[in-house]
């Protein structure tokens, strides 16, 4: 695909999304409303992906603050969905409502994994935040999806982060071993080709045992910002060369943006993510005016927009800050590098806590 | 000298990190080094590997790490040692010049330091005998052997001796250079300001002979600081009252906090008060007043204003001069916050009725000052009515001391804790009391300024009880 098919590919899907989720037909009672009081239609306005600035930013609040089922487009009413959550440390969780995009996400994301180093048929371990999150299900899916089977070994980062607040930092150690313990003897003791984990427990588990010795070939992570350096000693130390390590980018709003593991090493192990176009887009923006772009190599913080017939979700601010990166020609489109919290030079964030 | 690369050392070996940062020289954009970082995850997966770093002491008799650190010395002082990745060698005037283009400190100072910390390499053996309280090297060869006619037998407490370093004090690095005889490697977080010393200190022991294995250097930034303050066996690191308080209970942790150093004069020998203002003006400004040892509070029975301005007048002739100033004894700061926030809390305490700023009548100009780009607190002496004043027990990074009254009877009573306190008196029965007393660390009775030490005679903490823990043992006559 060519950057200029990708882009008609883009505008397409738009069109598409707002003709099915402004619809009375189709649309969830949340945009429908939205549209009658915003005064304009979207379907009449938004013909491009350009035009979507035409919206305001999503507020990641109306996941916590409305009633799950304003989300329910019409054509899903009547059919059980899922509730996957998203942040939260106390009170009431931001929710999103989902039914198959997680399966599309995950089978997209199955077609970049390489065979060699996540063989079909391999079992996989999933060791982070299970509950009731979207990776949960996605791990385990994709599993299945190429042929194997997944055990889980949970951590839960909000309690994480409570003793982190309190400063209860004899507590976070005491709780990941805990983890890893249960982890460890899971690799130990069945037969694990793939895993998926956080930076900072897949470290925790390298420091335990060999995982690459332990018959694990691919380790794909998520979560939290790397810097370079980090990336780098995950592959050259932790997973010693054996195993690759494929860092993804994404949560339970938009999926997964992906990045290229074999080009690391060339790019001195700076990571750039490609949004799953043109299901979501990623686009980086000037912070303090939010409809620029920022030019290639610029730091400016995340915007999301997720298109899929579940969900719409335009301009989502991340609280994300990167780099926008030129497109690649296995995804031909604008990519984010080096991802790091928004302000992370400026303000101290909790970030990173499993 | 162009800005060189300050590598991480991982148990001596060079490894440059993709995190780089750049130091640049203070008020300008001229880079000075660029300093590799490390993770905290790296750090914690070395620290599972210093049983090997430790071992390549251990094949080394203690005479010959006496010798080794003694020559090591000399090649700190005089020596052109590696600094980089590119095989520069840095001479002894390359490393006063850098540090003070990082630090803020004059060059006099640096020097002096210098001296200071170069002299200490060579006292080892009687460091060692003072710390151990007379043991033999062969004991640490060995595992045991007699001291005092009595059987003895120490192990060591850790792999590893982890040592938080602050950016604004090279004589701190003192507290760690006897570890290498007494074959406990080192792990060093140096300040970001100030990778020099540890640096230098380190290529000097590998050029007199140690093994590389026994010195790792991780600049890092926080989450690195507290994995090696978590995880290593035994750590010293530098903070104030809460960072004392945080680890009263860790036995691995031993903090160096402020230090509350007092002069203090007896009624017996207040009338000569004037003989020992020489005395008090060394102990309050000496390094610049950055030490702990330094007095931050004069307790004297009467003639609280008479001292309170002749020291002033005293303290008002250190002024900020150029950083190659011979006379220079004030250094500039590093990070330029700092000066204006203890000016703010200087400032906050004189807003009380009971506290003057007696320096301002002899100073030029205000406390605080800007000088060729850096921010400089010039000396101050405070007089202040009674201890409730907030200033009268304060300690802060520039000659500063309170100047309070109060009766003999009552001094122990109202000081508080002392890392170093100097008593002028010569009255017996008070200074039994002094000496009877349990929290102050060192005790000079007479006229010995506070910030003069010896270093067979640790004033905070013993190294050697912290490395070392004895053990009882036996052999059966088999054995």
């Amino acid at each position: 695909m060519t950057a200029d098919e990708a882009k008609a590919q883009l505008d397409e899907r738009v069109r598409e999304m707002m003709a099915w989720h402004f619809s009375e037909e189709t649309g969830c009672p949340f945009w429908l409303d939205w549209m009658a009081e915003a005064g304009w239609d979207p379907r009449e306005e938004v013909k491009s992906y350009e035009d979507i600035v035409k919206f305001p930013h999503f507020q990641d609040e109306w996941l916590r603050d409305e009633k799950n089922e304003r989300f329910v487009p019409n054509a899903y009413k009547g059919r059980p969905f899922n509730v996957f959550e998203t942040g939260g440390t106390t009170g009431l969780p931001k929710q999103r409502v989902g039914w198959d995009d997680y399966k599309h996400d995950y089978e997209q994301f199955s077609e970049q994994l390489s065979d060699e180093f996540f063989p079909k048929g391999g079992n996989w371990i999933m060791v982070g935040p299970t509950g009731p999150r979207r990776l949960r299900l996605a791990v385990e899916h994709l599993a299945n999806v190429r042929g194997g089977s997944c055990y889980h070994v949970d951590l839960d980062p909000r309690w994480v982060k409570r003793l982190i607040k309190r400063k209860e930092l004899d507590q976070v150690e005491r709780y990941q071993a805990h983890v890893m313990a249960q982890a460890v003897e899971i690799i130990k003791h069945r037969d694990i080709s793939c895993i998926f984990t956080t930076p900072r427990l897949l470290a925790s588990i390298g420091e335990r045992i060999s995982i690459s010795d332990h018959g694990i070939k691919g380790c794909f992570c998520g979560g939290t910002s790397m810097t370079p350096e980090y990336v780098r000693f995950l592959q050259e130390e932790v997973l010693e060369n054996k195993a690759q390590f494929v860092p993804t980018y994404g949560n339970t709003l938009m999926g997964l943006a992906v990045s290229i593991p074999s080009e690391l090493p060339q790019k001195d192990y700076s990571v750039t993510y490609y949004a799953p176009q043109p299901r979501a887009v990623l686009r980086i923006v000037d912070a303090d005016k939010t409809e620029v772009t920022k030019d290639y190599g610029e730091y400016g913080r995340v915007e999301l927009t997720t298109l899929t017939h579940e969900f719409f979700m335009p301009r989502f601010l991340e609280r994300d800050e990167a780099i926008r990166r030129e497109p690649h020609e296995k995804y031909p489109w604008d990519g984010v590098g080096d991802v790091r919290p928004f302000g992370a030079l400026t303000k101290k964030v909790i970030e990173g806590v499993y | 000298m162009s800005a060189p690369h300050i590598p991480i050392l991982r148990q001596g070996k060079v490894f440059q990190s993709l995190d780089v940062q750049t130091v640049n020289q203070l008020g300008t954009e001229d880079p000075a080094a660029e300093i590799s970082f490390a993770c905290a995850d790296m750090i914690k997966y070395d620290l599972h590997k210093m049983g090997e770093a430790r071992e390549a002491l251990k094949s080394f008799s203690g005479s010959e790490l006496v010798e080794i650190t003694q020559k090591a010395g000399e090649l700190f002082l005089h020596g052109d040692l590696p600094i980089g990745t590119e095989g520069e060698l840095q001479s002894p005037e390359d490393y006063v010049m850098s540090l003070a283009a990082t630090s803020g400190l004059p060059h006099s100072l640096i020097r002096f330091n210098m001296t200071r910390l170069g002299g200490l390499f060579g006292q080892i053996d009687d460091i060692f005998k003072g710390l151990s309280r007379g043991l033999s090297w062969d004991v640490l060869d060995k595992g045991y052997g007699e001291q005092g006619g009595a059987p003895v037998s120490f192990s060591a407490t850790t792999n590893e001796l982890a040592v938080i370093l602050p950016s604004n004090s090279p004589a701190v690095n003192a507290l760690w250079i006897p570890s290498i005889a007494m074959k406990v490697p080192v792990l060093l977080k140096p300040g970001r300001e100030e990778p020099w010393t540890p640096w230098r200190i380190i290529q000097a022991f590998i050029k007199a002979g140690a093994p590389a294995e026994a010195f790792s250097l991780y600049p890092t930034q926080h989450d690195g600081s507290g994995a090696i303050i978590r995880r290593a066996g035994r750590v010293m690191l530098f903070g104030d009252d809460s960072t004392v308080k945080q680890y009263e209970n860790d036995e691995r942790v031993e903090v160096h906090g402020t230090g509350y150093s007092k002069f203090v004069i007896g009624e017996d020998e207040i009338e000569n008060w004037e003989q020992y203002v020489d005395s008090m003006v060394e102990s309050v400004s000496a390094n610049s007043g950055r030490s702990c040892i330094c007095t931050s509070t004069i307790v004297v029975p009467k003639y609280g204003d008479e001292i309170a301005h002749a020291v002033s007048k005293r303290l008002a002739e250190i002024k900020p001069l150029a950083q190659d100033d011979p006379e220079a004894k004030l250094s500039g700061f590093a990070n330029p916050k700092f000066a204006e926030w203890i000016n703010e809390a200087v400032e906050d305490g004189l807003e009380s009725s009971g506290a003057t700023d007696i320096t301002a009548q002899y100073r030029d100009g205000e406390r605080f000052m800007e000088r060729d780009g850096m921010n400089y607190l010039q000396p101050t002496i405070v007089r202040v009515d009674s201890f409730d004043e907030d200033l009268a027990l304060r300690e802060f990074l520039f000659p500063f001391a309170s100047v309070v009254e109060c009766p003999q009877s009552e001094v122990l009573e109202k000081t508080g804790y002392s890392l170093v306190m100097t008593a002028v008196t010569k009255d017996v029965d008070w200074i039994n009391q002094l000496f009877d007393h349990p929290e102050i660390e060192r005790l000079n009775i007479g006229n010995v300024p506070t910030n003069r030490i010896s270093w067979n005679q640790p004033h905070e903490g013993n190294l050697f009880d912290f490395l070392y823990t004895r053990r009882s043992f036996a052999f059966a006559e088999s054995a």
